[in-house]
């Protein structure tokens, strides 16, 4: 659906975007992730063809960015960083321009503005002046317009930047419905937003591809194993002893005394061997000996840890 | 070219959604009519070429105003890349946005009509309509090339204080030329380029003449600043 080979783009003395090559089957949402400066927006301006690459090419749904632009534009939706609006512009006159221009006829766009109108909840405000909205609504007038021709594919960059915590799960929730029907980009560098819409996340740093996967892949990819936290009472020395010979334990660390502010309760770190749950195992050994048990979990290694990671190593490396 | 149309009627509209178009109408219809009042006296010559003369010192600060945010405004506020990235190209952005501001001149201009009305009423014997009709058709030339170098300005940057200023230099400076070099010595081929200015043109038009060279030079003068304000929109997104 979109594939992008050896992509480069050089602003004077800088490069922004340095050979980077990825593939987006149809259907997929992937997340671009990377911290500011990263060069996420200039490679989706390219592939919008709005900046044109220094070298490298892609291709959108078959169409090249280079050559066939008028093909590739026509085939894609693109709501740009911070949402640029007419201001002076009612929404439903502003979506009726955009359809105008991208010339679908006049049935065709009552039909559509009815759709996005509906799919975006801009209903209340369809009669409003653009520059009178907040934020969240202008950032979903954006996403109506980018909606507006049903293109195939969609490129959003950073869409739920500057919503409040309720927009910011409206928007994914509508993004994660959009997937499927079409090919989605969208870029970011919030990481539980790639958790919890993308497929697949492509981790961009210094202009370069570092990482890309699903959430999954991208933790396993770092061995980064999961914790078993547990919280119980008892004498220190005695329970990192019985701890460590339970089968599957690596390594037993205590991350703090009284953590339940009773001063007697300890939280132990446990480290397992791959793919071995060792839960029940340590839950039975706790009762053995008679400590009191509170809590004990498994921790979920959040892509956050691995993204701090590779952005790190690639900022040592340059 | 429905999209050029589109561009065109939504640069129309958003002129009357501005309050800066509002003034701007407003003194320059203001001036116009101070300027017909005196000639509108008993014993006056029933013409307006007076007025039309004045006119194009009018529309070298007037169109600046209207033309500063064609492009700039885009620029500065990003819609250039919403703009851009629908499948349209460069010549449709220009040819459209000038329409529209085109459009705008028009109906800055069409109140003063009633100044012809008012003329027919009470001149006697008659008015000679001829020097009337060709003075609006040079001024509407001017108006469309002024415009055109007013989106040039405009294409140039981002700033529609720079635009507005730096377009309404070079319109002062091409109208005064004639003024500034009349009584002076020169070399003859700052006579033939000063002879090239508009206020010069401009008023074979006023007097009544309609030349077909001065006709040519006003088309292809403002057909060369869009072309230039195309190019200017191809280069600064292949910089």
């Amino acid at each position: 659906m979109i594939s992008v080979r050896e992509l480069t783009k050089v602003f004077g003395q800088t490069l922004a975007v340095d050979h980077v090559s990825f593939k987006v089957h149809q259907g997929q949402i992937v997340g671009f992730l990377g911290p500011n400066g990263a060069g996420k927006s200039t490679t989706l301006k390219m592939l919008t063809c709005y900046l044109p690459p220094t070298s490298g090419g892609a291709s959108v749904n078959g169409f090249d960015i280079f050559h066939q632009s008028q093909q590739v534009r026509q085939n894609l939706g693109y709501l740009p960083e911070n949402v640029p609006l007419y201001g002076e512009m009612r929404v439903s006159s502003y979506l009726d321009f955009r359809g105008r221009l991208r010339e679908m006829d006049k049935d065709q766009r009552r039909q559509r503005i009815n759709y996005v109108l509906d799919r975006c909840w801009l209903r209340p405000v369809q009669d409003k002046v653009i520059g009178h909205l907040s934020k969240g609504y202008r950032q979903r007038v954006g996403l109506a317009d980018a909606l507006l021709h049903d293109p195939p594919v969609l490129i959003l960059d950073e869409p739920t930047i500057g919503l409040d915590p309720a927009q910011i799960r409206e928007m994914r929730k509508l993004i994660k419905e959009l997937g499927g029907h079409h090919t989605v980009i969208l870029s970011t560098h919030i990481l539980p937003e790639v958790e919890a819409t993308c497929d697949r996340a492509i981790v961009i740093a210094g202009g370069r591809i570092v990482a890309q996967g699903s959430p999954d892949e991208l933790r396993a990819s770092r061995r980064l194993t999961a914790r078993v936290l547990v919280e119980c009472r008892g004498p220190r020395d005695q329970i990192v002893e019985a701890l460590s010979r339970v089968a599957g334990v690596n390594q037993v660390e205590i991350l703090d005394g009284g953590a339940g502010g009773d001063g007697t309760f300890i939280t132990a770190a446990l480290r397992s061997r791959e793919g071995s749950d060792v839960r029940e195992e340590v839950a039975r050994t706790l009762m053995q000996r008679g400590w009191a048990l509170r809590e004990i979990r498994l921790e979920h290694v959040t892509l956050e840890e691995f993204f701090v990671e590779v952005t790190a190593e690639q900022a040592v490396g340059r | 070219m429905t999209r050029v149309i589109t561009i065109a009627r939504r640069e129309l509209g958003s002129y009357f959604a501005s309050p800066m178009a509002y003034v701007v109408m407003a003194v320059f219809l203001l001036a116009c009519g101070f300027l017909f009042w005196d000639d509108f006296q008993p014993g006056q010559i029933a013409a307006m070429r007076n007025l039309f003369d004045w006119m194009v010192w009018m529309l070298v600060w007037t169109v600046p105003m209207l033309s500063m945010g064609l492009l700039a405004q885009e620029w500065s506020s990003g819609t250039m890349e919403t703009l851009m990235t629908v499948p349209l190209n460069e010549v449709d952005v220009v040819l459209g946005k000038f329409a529209g501001s085109f459009m705008f001149f028009l109906v800055l201009l069409s109140p003063t009509l009633l100044y012809v009305v008012l003329l027919a009423a009470f001149a006697i014997p008659g008015i000679d309509l001829g020097p009337i009709l060709s003075g609006y058709l040079g001024i509407v030339l001017v108006g469309g090339l002024f415009t055109a170098v007013g989106l040039f300005c405009s294409s140039l940057t981002r700033s529609q204080v720079v635009a507005a200023v730096s377009a309404a230099a070079v319109l002062f400076v091409v109208t005064i030329a004639p003024w500034w070099a009349s009584g002076k010595t020169l070399s003859s081929t700052w006579i033939a380029i000063i002879n090239q200015t508009v206020f010069r043109r401009y008023t074979d038009f006023s007097r009544g003449v309609i030349d077909s060279g001065n006709l040519v030079f006003f088309v292809v003068t403002t057909a060369v600043f869009l072309f230039l304000s195309v190019k200017v929109l191809e280069s600064r997104r292949w910089k």
